[in-house]
């Protein structure tokens, strides 16, 4: 029947333009990212970043992460597996962009823990009790003393850093560098410069394992 | 049926091009939400509810053609329009501040894109709304002859 045929053709023509469209859209995009990226490489890295791994490591993860985030929790033991597999020569940063409300609480008693040497074991109790204290993502910043209890951090101190204007500060310098370096989803990953082509598990390990690759030849 | 195979009805073909004109649409409000990632507003979802059925509803009366289509299809049409022109007349600015729905997440009123300099999302909307109603209104018009 021809009208079967036309219209089956159609839908076929018209799936096909909107696979094409967004195969050159996202491809167009991710090159838009790398270059942008390239260009603004002075905003990627700070010194007051809280850092894991060798200093000398050659291979840089720059990651853009939200304590309120869920993907960016689901994300940690990934990145933590990742950092193991290689110690010597992958180095983590992590830079704030607290997209959800209030979360820029939770990230200033992080910072406020980081001065007790206790950043690593705050930020993982903020991660495994986060729907806890941010149920339905909303973050309510209160509830997470709840869950600081177990790693041996003096509170009374932890409530005067918070409020120090250092934090604060390096706070919004993160946020700044998140909008030049257009970042507007959490968890963002840079390696060595080069931001994530599409976003996922294995296109973060195939990028740590090119940046080895051309780093240890 | 077979009548349809040989000689097909004058509106077959008025109404296979509004379902042309609703699939584009659908996947044009796809690409934007899904490819591009721009959010849709509250009134942007309540078109897509009126838009995206016409995609699988129109078919079933093209094959075979099914005159009664217009009837089904027809009401989906009306209030997609009228929740298309609301929106273009909101974004215009037609509306005091106190009526202007949807101020929690993506306003409606935000203009994500301007083709041409003019032609905003929900122009786009109202257009494709009015394409497909008038297609629908011709179909009966015809057919009734």
């Amino acid at each position: 029947m021809k009208q079967k045929t036309l219209l089956i053709g159609s839908a076929a023509l018209l799936v096909l333009a909107f696979a094409g469209g967004a195969f050159l859209y996202n491809a167009k995009k991710s090159e838009e990212a790398a270059r942008a990226a390239e260009r603004n490489r002075s905003h990627l890295v700070r010194m007051h970043s809280p850092s894991l791994g060798s200093s000398g490591a050659k291979v840089h993860i720059v990651e853009f992460f939200d304590p309120a985030c869920g993907t960016c929790r689901a994300f940690y033991p990934f990145v933590k597996k990742l950092m193991a597999a290689d110690p010597d020569r992958i180095k983590l940063s992590l830079r704030y962009a607290p997209f959800h409300e209030r979360s820029d609480i939770v990230v200033r008693m992080l910072e406020a823990a980081r001065r007790q040497g206790k950043f690593w074991e705050a930020l993982e109790a903020v991660l495994a009790s986060q729907e806890l204290w941010a149920p339905n993502h909303k973050p309510q910043p209160e509830l997470v003393w709840n869950f600081l209890g177990g790693i041996g951090l003096d509170f009374e101190r932890v409530k005067r850093d918070m409020d120090a204007p250092e934090i604060a500060s390096l706070i919004a310098q993160d946020i700044e560098d998140a909008r030049t370096l257009n970042v507007t989803m959490t968890p963002e990953f840079f390696v060595n410069g080069r931001p994530l082509p599409s976003f996922g598990y294995d296109q973060l390990k195939d990028l740590v394992d090119n940046a080895l690759a051309e780093a240890y030849r | 049926m077979s009548d349809a195979e040989r000689a097909p009805r004058p509106g077959w073909m008025l109404v296979f091009a509004c379902w042309l004109v609703a699939s584009a649409s659908t996947l044009g409000a796809l690409f934007l939400s899904e490819v591009m990632a721009i959010a849709p507003c509250v009134l942007c979802w309540y078109q897509r509810i009126f838009m995206f059925p016409l995609v699988l509803i129109l078919p079933a009366g093209l094959l075979p053609f099914d005159r009664k289509i217009v009837r089904y299809a027809l009401p989906l049409a009306l209030v997609g329009w009228l929740i298309a022109l609301f929106h273009v007349l909101l974004a215009a600015g037609y509306f005091p501040e106190s009526i202007r729905p949807c101020t929690q997440g993506v306003p409606c009123t935000d203009e994500q894109i301007a083709w041409f300099g003019f032609l905003t999302i929900p122009h786009l909307s109202l257009l494709a709304f009015s394409t497909v109603g008038t297609l629908l209104i011709l179909t009966r018009m015809k057919d009734s002859r």
